[in-house]
């Protein structure tokens, strides 16, 4: 077995260690060994979009990232989002527009649209279906995701 | 997924001679989105992997009207793409790098290793034998160059060697009167497979009436992607109009010897190599006149 490897990061503004293998993705780190489960594992293979993270600022799927790639790195996650539990408006708004309905692909789509409002404060409605491709829902059929968007947008 | 070591080398030397050296099966690491899907299901195996991320040479994204764009191999899409000026004077590769994937793939996923990757319908293969691009190889006997659309050889393979890595894509400078355009079928708006991909670029005339050079570069046809060149050189001299279109169109369905899968019949592809370099024909010539009072 390959030695395992500490790796540093900053994880939601902390100063993270953790010890992982080469074949770990990020998305095994950070919910198995971190305890960190708010990033969902829907196909594990990049095309769910459920397992979005933040990394230096960029949406990444983290399972298509190995944890030893993010030394040095900054993450962050779902868990982010609300602070002192209190829910982010980004969350607020999709809790209010009826935005999910089993949840699974909820972090991902708010980790996505973080990043989105942050590229684009405005953005029209081809933006948000560009930026948001990459996040599938089973249940919803995507126009309240979208509008929930554009209410925090509005905001 | 199988277990390996992984190992993120800082200089060209250190890792050529990684590469070269380790005894296993070694797989470069530039985004991940291929090469980890494969290690996980298994289609590839690794002893080693070399992230080549951190190599300065690989991260270069330097444009200049007069010298040209070099791209390094590891540079995301989503960085090419943002990069206004990349964007006005190399649209075809803008195309591809926006429709790779969505927004999270972009982030991580290279035009270098769209390219290393070799499949026969990756998006943006097509649009870099337009724009004329080459590939700059290093390995442990030097450096060499291959154009694009020599550097495939079959699915999945390519030229290089063991102990090679690619280094940059080099691509000439944007002249004026000059654009290009790609475009994909798929059979819906996002996340798919080009069931035929094609990428065209214009040089036209002062008067932007006449076509005086193109390049159309085609995917999703044949084992490699393949450059057009039959049409692309009957192009030369030919009005900048809806017939000349139609009959490169014609010229290039010569190069595409498709296969039938799932996605599209043989004679459905063919047929499809015709529609789409005509639209991309006129998309481009389109830029390239409104390009020339900006
Ligand atoms: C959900 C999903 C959707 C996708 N959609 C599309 C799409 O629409 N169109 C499309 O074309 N592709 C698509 N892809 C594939 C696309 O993401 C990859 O082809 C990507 O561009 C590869 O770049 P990478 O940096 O991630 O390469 P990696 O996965 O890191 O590497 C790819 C291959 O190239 C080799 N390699 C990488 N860099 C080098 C180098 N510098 N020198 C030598 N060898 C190297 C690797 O060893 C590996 O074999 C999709 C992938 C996923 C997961
Ligand atoms: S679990 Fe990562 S994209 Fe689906
Ligand atoms: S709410 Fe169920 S997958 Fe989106």
């Amino acid at each position: 077995m390959a030695k395992k490897t500490v790796v540093t990061a900053e994880i939601n503004g902390n100063s993270t260690e953790f010890l992982c293998e080469p074949r770990q993705s990020l998305l095994e780190v950070l919910r198995d060994t971190l305890h960190l489960t708010g990033s969902k594992e829907g196909c594990n293979n990049g095309n769910c979009g459920a397992c979005t993270v933040l990394l230096n600022g960029k949406p990444v799927l983290s399972c298509l990232v190995l944890g030893v790639e993010v030394e040095g790195a900054k993450i962050e996650t779902v868990e982010s989002l609300a602070q002192n539990g209190q829910l982010a408006p980004v969350q607020q708004c999709f809790l209010e527009g009826a935005a999910l309905q089993c949840g699974i692909c909820t972090p991902g789509f708010l980790v996505a649209t973080k990043a989105l409002l942050e590229k684009y404060p405005q953005p029209s409605e081809h933006d948000i279906r560009f930026h948001l491709a990459n996040n599938l829902c089973r249940c919803t059929g995507y126009d309240k995701i979208v509008k929930a968007v554009q209410t925090v947008a509005a905001q | 997924m199988n277990d390996f070591a992984y190992a993120a080398p800082t200089s060209l030397a250190e890792a050529t001679k990684l590469l070269q050296e380790s005894s296993g099966s070694v797989k470069i690491l530039s985004g991940g989105t291929d090469i980890i899907v494969q290690l996980r299901e298994g289609a590839r195996e690794a002893d080693l992997v070399v992230d080549v991320k951190k190599l300065p040479e690989l991260q270069e994204l330097n444009f200049s009207a007069t010298h040209g764009l070099r791209l390094g191999a590891a540079v995301p899409c989503a960085q090419v793409y943002d990069d206004t000026r990349i964007a006005a004077a190399y649209p075809a590769l803008v195309d591809a790098a926006k429709i790779i994937g969505g927004w999270q793939i972009q982030s991580r996923a290279s035009i270098g290793g769209n390219l290393c990757n070799s499949s026969p319908a990756a998006d943006s293969i097509p649009a870099l034998i337009a724009h004329h691009a080459y590939c700059e190889i290093v390995g442990p006997a030097g450096k060499r160059n291959v154009p694009v659309e020599q550097f495939c050889t079959g699915p999945g393979k390519n030229v290089l060697q063991k102990g090679e890595l690619l280094v940059a894509l080099v691509f000439p400078p944007d002249l004026s009167h000059c654009s290009s355009a790609y475009e994909r079928f798929i059979p819906r708006n996002e996340m798919d497979i080009a069931v035929v991909g094609c990428g065209s670029r214009v040089q036209l005339n002062a008067a932007c009436d006449t076509i005086e050079f193109a390049r159309i570069g085609l995917g999703a046809v044949a084992a490699t992607p393949k450059y057009a060149q039959e049409a692309s050189e009957w192009l030369a001299g030919k009005p900048a109009n809806e017939d000349s279109y139609t009959q490169a169109g014609e010229l290039a369905k010569k190069v595409a010897t498709p296969i039938s899968d799932m996605r599209g019949t043989a004679e459905y592809r063919t047929h499809l190599v015709g529609v789409l370099v005509k639209r991309t024909l006129t998309t481009a010539v389109e830029r390239a006149k409104s390009f020339k009072n900006p």
